[in-house]
């Protein structure tokens, strides 16, 4: 028999009482929780969106210089400032598009044909060469024109010479470089022959190693605009670290929201601790009489709040699995989420905030029984 | 040497309505052994010595020694360290904790008192000294009659082997019957076990018992 022992006795002895105060913290781990994990997971979601392109600079020619355009020159001076990473330039247009005798318009994006592989990812078919006539269809673009007759193998016509589609991209998502996902790609030699147009619109810089983006930065920097501002250059990260600030606030405000339903809960565990005193004065002077001291009887009560929030915490916790795989499920369709570290995280956090909760709201009743004085403790009837 | 010893002992309660009086200058010693029973009518002071002679309270002024330990200026620590290490308590309402079984609460005063081992063992022993039979043990206080729970706050009080026995009208909530054997359970634990008894009471046929009583009136001995 330890303090422990008794505190625990004295929580089943009110069991009805004691579960009610539980399910005050059940509700409120389970509400930090979920909503935790539901504003994480539209923080995964938007991380897997952009999380191919967070590792992108696109250098762009500088507004007012020559044409706006990156010369052959300046995409291989580009090349020796970022040393292993990959330069990939491209040029892009729109122009009218024709499969049988069906036209439209299209977004066309030309690289350089050894270069597609390292951006770009395919569905189906394969990558075309510089030689040759063969193209690559976005995968929005193939499904909206399948009836059209704009698919894997077809003949399609842009400014009256003839491509075949050799291969459909797969889905790529809004991306900060370039859009494939409604364009078709041709190799940058076939573009340059048919534009007549030896120039890059702008070029992107594949940075192998995140951590390593200011430095190359930097390097094409002190390469490249030296004397004067020849390139802009613009890093996707910084514009991705806005993103996931927002997200993050978002996920705060929600825990935020969780967080009340636990003050909630916390009061109640005053009242039952408070209640639990007023009734147990007599039986204190006597533990006090009999030799137990202020620090100990504190021990107890608080011992007692433990109970209540380490029983609340778990089964908060293993229900929060539940409601934090039907938020998954339906705000972000993506239940994967919920097994993501940072989301678990947030149930471990719903717990100890649970577990700190009811603690911090025994310390009062623990020391008002601590504190009541022996002499009438006894008499009090 | 005196096991409680009072010299010029006064109490004294500061009431909005004036200072109360409890205790006016009370000079007492209780040797080891003895059998004493303090008397004296509602408002005498009785409850005052009781509080202080158990270390639930210190004197006004004064000095008082507990087995050797002078309480007037200790603080609640020291105090409620007194209560568990020198001092039985045996109350008219028996006062076992509900929620503990016959043996554990006689077992409590050794666990604060920090002993792992042995703990059960010894609360049976006494358990029995003071004559609760084996099939009581596991009971709760709640379904033993008046006499047995009396019975067990006296092994309760005697776990620890405590100085002396401090007694509030421990027969007062008993039939005659009952209450007799309780006093010649007393009686024995003083006469064979040598256990120093105090007793405060209203029953002038407690005197038979004791050695000596000490009779308080307004707040002083009067004899």
């Amino acid at each position: 028999m330890t303090f422990f022992d008794l505190a625990r006795r004295n929580v089943t002895r009110h069991w009805l009482r004691s579960s009610l105060a539980v399910i005050g913290i059940v509700i409120g781990v389970i509400a930090i929780a979920s909503l935790g994990i539901m504003g994480n997971s539209i923080g995964l979601m938007f991380d897997d969106m952009v999380s191919d392109v967070g590792d992108t600079i696109i250098v762009s020619p500088a507004t007012g210089t020559g044409g706006g355009k990156l010369t052959e020159r300046q995409v291989s001076d580009i090349a020796r400032a970022v040393g292993s990473n990959d330069v990939i330039p491209f040029s892009s247009t729109g122009d009218k598009i024709a499969v049988g005798d069906k036209e439209s318009v299209a977004m066309i994006y030309a690289i350089p044909a050894g270069d597609i592989p390292s951006l770009l990812e395919l569905e189906s078919g394969s990558y075309p060469k510089d030689t040759g006539g063969g193209c690559l269809i976005g995968s929005k673009l193939a499904e909206n024109s399948r009836e059209n007759g704009l698919k894997l193998g077809a003949r399609v016509r842009i400014g009256g010479e003839t491509l075949r589609v050799m291969g459909v991209l797969k889905e790529r998502g809004m991306g900060f470089d370039i859009n494939p996902d409604y364009a078709i790609v041709v190799p940058y030699a076939w573009y340059s022959r048919h534009y007549d147009e030896d120039n890059y619109d702008q070029a992107i810089v594949k940075v192998r190693d995140v951590n390593n983006i200011d430095a190359v930065k930097e390097s094409i920097e002190q390469k490249m605009n030296r004397r004067e501002d020849t390139v802009t250059i613009m890093d996707t990260r910084g514009i991705l670290e806005s993103v996931f600030a927002a997200t993050e606030s978002i996920t705060v405000f929600l825990a935020g929201i969780g967080a009340i339903s636990l003050l909630v809960a916390g009061v109640s565990i005053l009242n039952v601790m408070l209640m639990s005193v007023t009734e147990r004065i007599k039986e204190i002077g006597v533990l006090r009489s009999i030799g137990t001291r202020r620090g100990e009887v504190m021990r107890m009560f608080i011992y007692e709040a433990l109970i209540l929030g380490l029983a609340g915490a778990l089964i908060g916790g293993m229900l929060s699995f539940c409601t934090g795989y039907l938020v998954t499920a339906i705000f972000v369709q993506n239940p994967d989420y919920l097994f993501d570290p940072t989301s678990l995280l947030y149930i471990a956090f719903g717990m100890l905030f649970g577990v700190v909760t009811s603690v911090a709201s025994g310390l009062y009743p623990a020391w008002k029984a601590a504190h009541l004085n022996p002499i009438q403790a006894l008499r009090y009837e | 040497m005196a096991v409680i010893r009072f010299e010029n002992v006064t109490k004294i309660y500061p009431l909005p309505a004036g200072d109360v009086t409890a205790l006016a200058g009370i000079d007492i010693a209780i040797e080891e052994g003895e059998f004493v029973l303090v008397m004296g009518p509602s408002g005498s002071g009785k409850s005052t010595l009781l509080n202080i002679m158990g270390s639930l309270d210190v004197p006004t002024s004064g000095e008082v020694t507990i087995a050797g330990k002078r309480i007037s200026r200790m603080d609640d620590d020291e105090l409620t360290l007194m209560r568990r290490d020198h001092i039985g308590f045996v109350f008219q309402q028996f006062n076992l904790i509900p929620l503990l079984s016959v043996v554990e609460n006689v077992e409590y005063p050794l666990i604060l008192k920090g002993r792992q081992n042995g703990t059960r063992e010894r609360a049976q022993e006494v358990l029995r000294a003071v004559g609760i039979t084996e099939t009581h043990f596991t009971h709760k206080p709640g379904e033993l009659s008046g006499g047995q729970q009396q019975r067990v706050a006296i092994a309760r009080a005697l776990v620890n082997d405590p100085d002396f026995l401090l007694c509030d009208e421990p027969t007062g909530n008993l039939d005659s019957k009952t209450g007799t054997a309780i006093m010649n359970l007393l009686d024995r634990m003083n006469r064979e076990e040598g256990k120093t008894v105090v007793m405060v009471t209203h029953d002038p046929r407690m005197t038979e018992y004791a050695d000596r009583t000490i009779r308080l009136v307004d707040g002083k001995v009067v004899e």
